[in-house]
């Protein structure tokens, strides 16, 4: 078994709005010198500790964790799930 | 008929809503704590307004795993009224017992006012005494409460009958501006705004208080005369 922290994050599916990404995007990045930034999404982030014995493994299991509890709101969210040795 | 008031942690609307029961309208109320179970002979429940668990991770989500939230699964699928305020609506939503979700508002803002609501659907044990599009002045106060459902649900929704009251302007961004749903049975309903803040002359600068039907719709549902 190893340790391994494994990154959850939780972004707005498309179509679904994003208010204060599209504030920090228009009033303030815009409103400086960085034109080359098109779009800014906000996402929450949780980093869970976890051991298992390969870092596939320890994906799976986070997503099945994330799916039981909805730690994520399938409707309106989608996770991205990265995994790296702790 | 006793009702029940389930109490989670960071519940805060609590009180209010058992003193609506209990002061204004005579009823036989009780508190039940999240990590108790809830008799099989109670009459309706209440799921009150707050900020369970901090609102952390998102608005309702952990509350809707409490132990309780198995018997008010149970009772509603028996018929037995249940109704959702403000952050008993999130978790009512959260749990899977009603449809949709509830976001951040689109101003990201704490709205804290007085709205007018629609009624959409007058065949619920909470809105029985209303008239069909009756106008109810009553407050809101809620970060999260953009009620959010794709274009299919919405249809859904529609189709029915499960939209129960809609701002009669745009709020905060929900969808179809919906502010309260049931479930197909309509047994069970949500809604943002807080009628147990609108049911009394001293907190209520309308003579009506049309919020009290509310309560009156659920004595009517169960055959109590107060």
């Amino acid at each position: 078994m190893a340790t391994f922290s494994v990154h959850v994050t939780i972004e707005n599916k498309p179509g679904i709005s994003d208010p204060e990404g599209e504030t920090i995007l228009n009033d303030l990045v815009l409103k400086g010198t960085h034109k080359i930034v098109s779009k800014i999404k906000t996402a929450k982030m949780l980093k869970f500790t976890i051991e298992e014995k390969d870092k596939k493994t320890a994906k799976i299991k986070v997503q099945e964790i994330c799916d039981e509890l909805r730690i994520y709101n399938p409707m309106v969210s989608k996770v991205t799930i990265d995994v790296f040795d702790a | 008929m006793k009702v029940g008031v389930v109490v989670f942690p960071g519940s805060n609307c609590d009180r209010d809503m058992y003193h609506v029961l209990t002061d204004v309208f005579n009823l036989d109320a009780q508190y039940f704590w999240h990590e108790k179970s809830l008799p099989k002979n109670i009459d309706a429940v209440i799921l009150p307004g707050g900020f369970s668990y901090g609102d952390r991770l998102r608005a309702g989500v952990i509350a809707a795993h409490s132990p309780i939230i198995k018997d008010v699964q149970k009772l509603a699928d028996k018929g037995i009224p249940i109704l959702g305020v403000c952050n008993g609506f999130q978790i009512l939503v959260e749990s899977g017992l009603l449809p949709g979700v509830l976001l951040k508002n689109e101003s990201l803002n704490f709205m804290c006012e007085w709205t007018d609501l629609i009624v959409e659907n007058n065949q619920t044990p909470f809105t029985n005494q209303f008239k069909l599009n009756e106008k109810i002045p009553i407050p809101i106060a809620n970060g999260e409460g953009r009620y959010y459902v794709d274009d299919d649900v919405l249809k859904q929704l529609k189709k029915k009958n499960q939209i129960v009251f809609r701002y009669s302007k745009i709020v905060n961004g929900s969808s179809n501006r919906i502010a309260g749903v049931c479930n197909e049975s309509g047994n069970v309903v949500g809604m943002m705004p807080h009628p147990e803040r609108a049911v009394e002359s001293e907190i209520n600068p309308i003579d009506s208080k049309p919020s009290s039907k509310i309560f009156e719709s659920l004595l009517v549902k169960m055959g109590v005369n107060n």
